[in-house]
């Protein structure tokens, strides 16, 4: 029998809010963290919105309790603010003996600094502080220095899937018995880098976004970070934390198609859900709830909506996408998508999907418009789909 | 257990051909070692070709001669570890940001992303199985291989690609040379011990290995194991973990036959490769690759291709040896790599009996 992955810990900063309970706060209010570009000068200011952490960079290190000192950057202080939270959860401080891991996720990792600072870089010794955050490592190892996790350590992109690749990991890794628990998440700062390279893509929208809308028009891009802690059945027994749910089941399969584009009947995204699904032990029907990539392009819901319905056939779980709340938070998508869809499970809730008016022509579905309380929660699938076809799809149960 | 079943190795040296070692040693004196290019239309389609920047064509290159080489035509994993992508993708979005951000080719922003080199080879492929990318730093292509290979110990994949990948840039030599990551002035590769001056000699490479859970009469090497250790706080943990690694590996130190060590030339950090041969492995041969291919985050991947190597041939050549022990015995061998005494790494491959 394979160990039991079971979720003792979790820690969030997103656009809705700066702990896990302010953001279910938020979800259960149904308020967007949604709006105008505050802490990046960029000329995309007036065009673009967008779910950021309303924080400048000196409030957020004052928030994490680190003393002014140069050379963070911006995706590594969210990542330790959120990873700080779910490891004071789990008191990952405690039974120190248990083997411990951190697996962290990002994409453009230190890009606000960098950016920032690249022609000093070039030309003078200023800012050599921050020559460490160009590489996506540097995030992952100031927050294991700061909660002292050395048992195993790695950082892990594949764009808008990463997070969730790295709770996969984190799974695998205490199956095998190499770790009795991990923290595993990621992190993401917006940046000028990435909202250019989504904009030269023509795939924001520069309105609310409105994922599985026939009249969709692109991605809110958002920033945010997110930490579940994964624990061993026999860790759990030692630590006595409560477990939250259960990390049942996940599937990684990739839609060699096309770099950037997902292919029209989502093939990725199929086999990802199907091998959770297979892995889970679940059938199809047992699913209540999919919290979707869902992000709003008129690519990916199509592909999507396509793989629920291939995958689901005529029984499909209620579906909806909580980009609309939090801005499409690329590598940390994957970690703060499991937290909601968690929260879903304790709270016996599930999340509307906003800004919807008219179903797609191509799909037979409609998403979950509100707020649904009263129905029963068990089973939980988040998909989290990247660039280059990189697709993971995770399912949570209650306990 | 776990077989290399086949390697494709793009290096500064004449590395093409997988399966013998080149005849002759490539000497350059430079700011760092570049790698020697193929000809990509032998391996990649004219038309994306065009579009594809240099880390890509060398990533996808090398993993198509690492398929050749297996024999193998689908993978059931696609792994990639990579310690900075496509630093010239980066370059050049960072270079229109700072300028009047205005960018509107997509193509380097695509590129840029760290999992452009494993899903191109997907794609190239049309393989749908797990597909993943690690990026971190000197442990990017170790917990590739151990993602592989904890793939292989699941019993999901029989036969997986793990590689290593990172390429370097004028702009990017001078940017970390600020932080005391590389020589002052230009060297001669052969003679970089000579030099007693702090920094590495920087390089690049792109290392792909097929990993089979069965062996085959062509394997080169059984891939035993794997293991990264963090120092942050220089709490010296990593004598400890050489211990334990040789343990769980029931290995005394007298059965290592050959340590392959990242001795860069970097007068600061290479006395903690010999501290770390005199305490552990003092009888052992040493040797070192470093000056072949200069020093990047997954340059394990060329340890690891000439470890493999020296097991299929059953010899040493002499450039690699570094304290005159030529090694009387092939059969084990571990690859140690650390990068500013916080990142550890340990490989152990074996004779694939």
């Amino acid at each position: 029998m394979p160990q039991r992955i079971l979720v003792t810990g979790y820690g969030i900063i997103s656009s809705i809010g700066n702990t896990v309970q302010e953001c279910y706060q938020s979800m259960i209010a149904g308020v967007p963290g949604i709006g105008r570009i505050c802490n990046i000068d960029t000329v995309l200011r007036d065009e673009l919105i967008v779910g950021e952490v309303k924080r400048t960079l000196p409030e957020l290190l004052d928030m994490a309790g680190i003393e002014p000192e140069e050379g963070y950057s911006r995706n590594t202080v969210l990542g330790i603010i959120a990873s700080s939270e779910a490891f004071h959860h789990a008191r990952l401080h405690e039974n120190r003996q248990l083997r411990t891991g951190l697996i962290s996720a990002t994409t453009v990792g230190g890009m606000d600094r960098c950016e920032l600072f690249y022609n000093d870089f070039l030309t003078n010794e200023t800012r050599n502080a921050y020559i460490d955050s160009y590489d996506c490592a540097d995030s992952t190892e100031r927050i294991a220095s700061r909660l002292n996790l050395t048992d195993f350590i790695t950082t892990i992109s594949t764009a808008c899937s990463s997070a969730a690749n790295a709770i996969l990991l984190g799974a695998r890794l205490i199956q095998s018995g190499k770790l009795d628990r991990v923290l595993a998440g990621g992190c993401e700062s917006l940046t000028k880098f990435h909202l250019n390279g989504f904009n030269s893509l023509k795939i924001l929208d520069q309105k609310p976004c409105r994922p599985f809308d026939k009249n969709r028009a692109g991605i809110n891009l958002g920033e945010g970070s997110a930490y579940l802690v994964l624990e061993s059945e026999e860790s759990q027994k030692i630590t006595g934390n409560k477990p939250i749910c259960e990390l049942k089941g996940w599937g990684n399969a990739c839609e060699a198609f096309h770099q950037t584009a997902s292919s029209p009947d989502g093939v990725g995204a199929y086999l990802a859900m199907k091998k959770a699904l297979e892995l889970s032990g679940l059938k199809a029907a047992d699913i209540d709830y999919i919290n979707a990539h869902g992000t709003g392009t008129d690519n990916n819901d199509i592909s999507e909506g396509k793989a629920i319905e291939t995958l689901f056939g005529n029984r499909i779980p209620m579906v909806s996408s909580t980009k609309q709340f939090t801005g499409h938070t690329t590598s940390a998508a994957g970690s703060i998508e499991a937290i909601l869809s968690i929260l879903c499970l304790e709270h016996q809730v599930i999340w509307p999907n906003l800004n919807f008016s008219e179903k797609i022509d191509e799909l037979n579905f409609l998403p979950v418009t509100r707020l649904i309380t009263g129905e029963p929660v068990c089973a939980v699938m988040s998909n989290s789909f990247g660039f280059g076809g990189n697709d993971t799809s995770l399912i949570f149960t209650k306990i | 257990m776990n077989f290399i079943d086949g390697i494709g190795m793009i290096s500064p040296q004449q590395t093409l051909v997988p399966g013998r070692f080149p005849d002759d040693v490539v000497e350059y004196t430079a700011d760092f070692l570049k790698c020697i290019e193929p000809v990509y239309k032998t391996y990649i389609d004219p038309i994306p070709l065009r579009r594809m920047s240099r880390l890509i064509r060398m990533g996808i290159s090398s993993a198509r001669i690492c398929l050749a080489d297996a024999g193998i035509a689908m993978p059931d994993a696609i792994i990639t570890g990579t310690g900075l992508g496509s630093v010239e993708d980066t370059e050049k979005i960072l270079s229109d940001i700072s300028k009047e951000e205005k960018f509107l080719n997509p193509t380097p922003f695509i590129q840029s992303t760290y999992n452009t080199i494993s899903s191109q080879i997907a794609i190239h492929l049309k393989c749908h199985n797990y597909n993943t990318t690690y990026v971190h730093r000197t442990f990017s292509f170790e917990s590739g291989l151990i993602d592989g290979m904890l793939q292989l110990g699941e019993g999901s994949s029989t036969r997986v690609l793990v590689g290593g990948i990172d390429e370097m840039t004028l702009n990017h030599l001078n940017i970390t040379r600020r932080i005391g990551l590389w020589k002052r002035q230009p060297v001669n590769n052969l003679q970089l011990l000579n030099s007693r001056t702090p920094g590495a000699l920087a390089g690049e490479g792109a290392a792909f290995f097929l990993i089979s859970a069965d062996r085959s009469d062509h394997s080169y090497a059984r891939l035993r194991d794997v293991s990264t250790l963090i120092d942050i706080r220089g709490s010296y943990r990593r004598d400890q973990a050489i211990r334990n690694f040789l343990l769980q590996n029931q290995l005394q130190p007298e059965d290592i036959d050959l340590l392959i060590v990242g001795i860069s030339g970097d007068a600061v950090f290479d006395p903690v490769y010999h501290q770390f041969a005199s305490d552990f492995f003092p009888n052992a041969p040493l040797a070192w690759y470093k000056h072949l291919c200069g020093e990047y985050h997954t340059s394990t991947g060329f340890a690891l291709y000439t470890a493999a190597q020296i097991l299929k041939s059953q010899e040493c050549p002499e450039i690699l040896l570094l304290n005159h022990k030529a090694p009387s015995r092939l059969k084990n061998i571990l690859i140690y790599n650390q990068f500013r005494n916080i990142n550890h790494s340990f490989l152990l491959v074996s004779f694939p009996d």
